[in-house]
């Protein structure tokens, strides 16, 4: 499955296990200029919950997710 | 005010350390503050080096023990330890020793790894506590 959406950052936590990609996302986060959009690959079963729950919480939006042979893409924009 | 997520730490053993671990990394991902509070066999975690060589597990599974350590390695699992500084790099967590724990053990903050922050007693925990969304005891 391709996107249309363009990331500003790419961040591959394929193989981390919980809680990595939050931590490597929350990471991040703080450094992302509202506007700008974030990608995240995981492999980590929880994070189809995950992700778009802290998304949730962090007031970003989720403007796509993708899921191709276990590995799940999230576009995360970050609004305030 | 952010929210606040409170954990006693009783226990000493790596499985209840990576638990705890990672509730405090989640809830710093999640713009919570975390206030933890060692005591007990909490305490002798924290001791200078103690990370490193401590190898327990609960003693209801201690059989799973190396086949819970051997898994970890091969899954390069974070450690409970890695878990915890990167809670702290992300968010507000606070480390107190329980003073009466030093006393009856004979340490002071000196002993403790560098990330405890504070010796305190049970008043200045249930102070932080009393107004947490998540209160736990592990």
């Amino acid at each position: 499955m391709s996107t249309q959406v363009h990331a500003d950052q790419f961040i591959d936590a394929k193989g981390q296990m919980c809680p990595m990609p939050i931590l490597t996302l929350k990471k991040a986060w703080k450094d992302v200029a509202v506007g700008q959009i974030v990608a995240i690959a995981a492999t980590d079963q929880g994070a189809k919950r995950d992700i778009p729950t802290w998304a949730e919480v962090m007031g970003a939006t989720v403007l796509e997710m993708t899921e191709e042979q276990g590995v799940l893409t999230f576009y995360l924009q970050k609004v305030a | 005010m952010a929210d606040r997520m409170s954990i006693v730490l009783f226990s000493g053993t790596v499985d209840k350390l990576l638990a705890a671990s990672i509730l405090a990394t989640g809830a710093a991902a999640m713009d919570m503050d975390v206030e933890i509070f060692l005591t007990t066999w909490g305490i002798e975690a924290f001791r200078k080096g103690a990370y490193k060589t401590n190898t327990r597990v609960s003693k209801d599974f201690e059989e799973y023990g190396s086949v819970m350590r051997e898994l970890m390695a091969a899954k390069k699992a974070p450690t409970w330890w890695e878990n915890l500084l990167g809670a702290r790099e992300i968010g507000d967590v606070h480390i107190a020793a329980c003073s009466m724990t030093l006393e009856l053990f004979g340490l002071t903050l000196n002993d403790l790894e560098s990330v405890v922050d504070e010796v305190t007693g049970v008043a200045t925990f249930m102070e932080r506590a009393k107004d947490s969304k998540v209160t736990l005891f592990i």
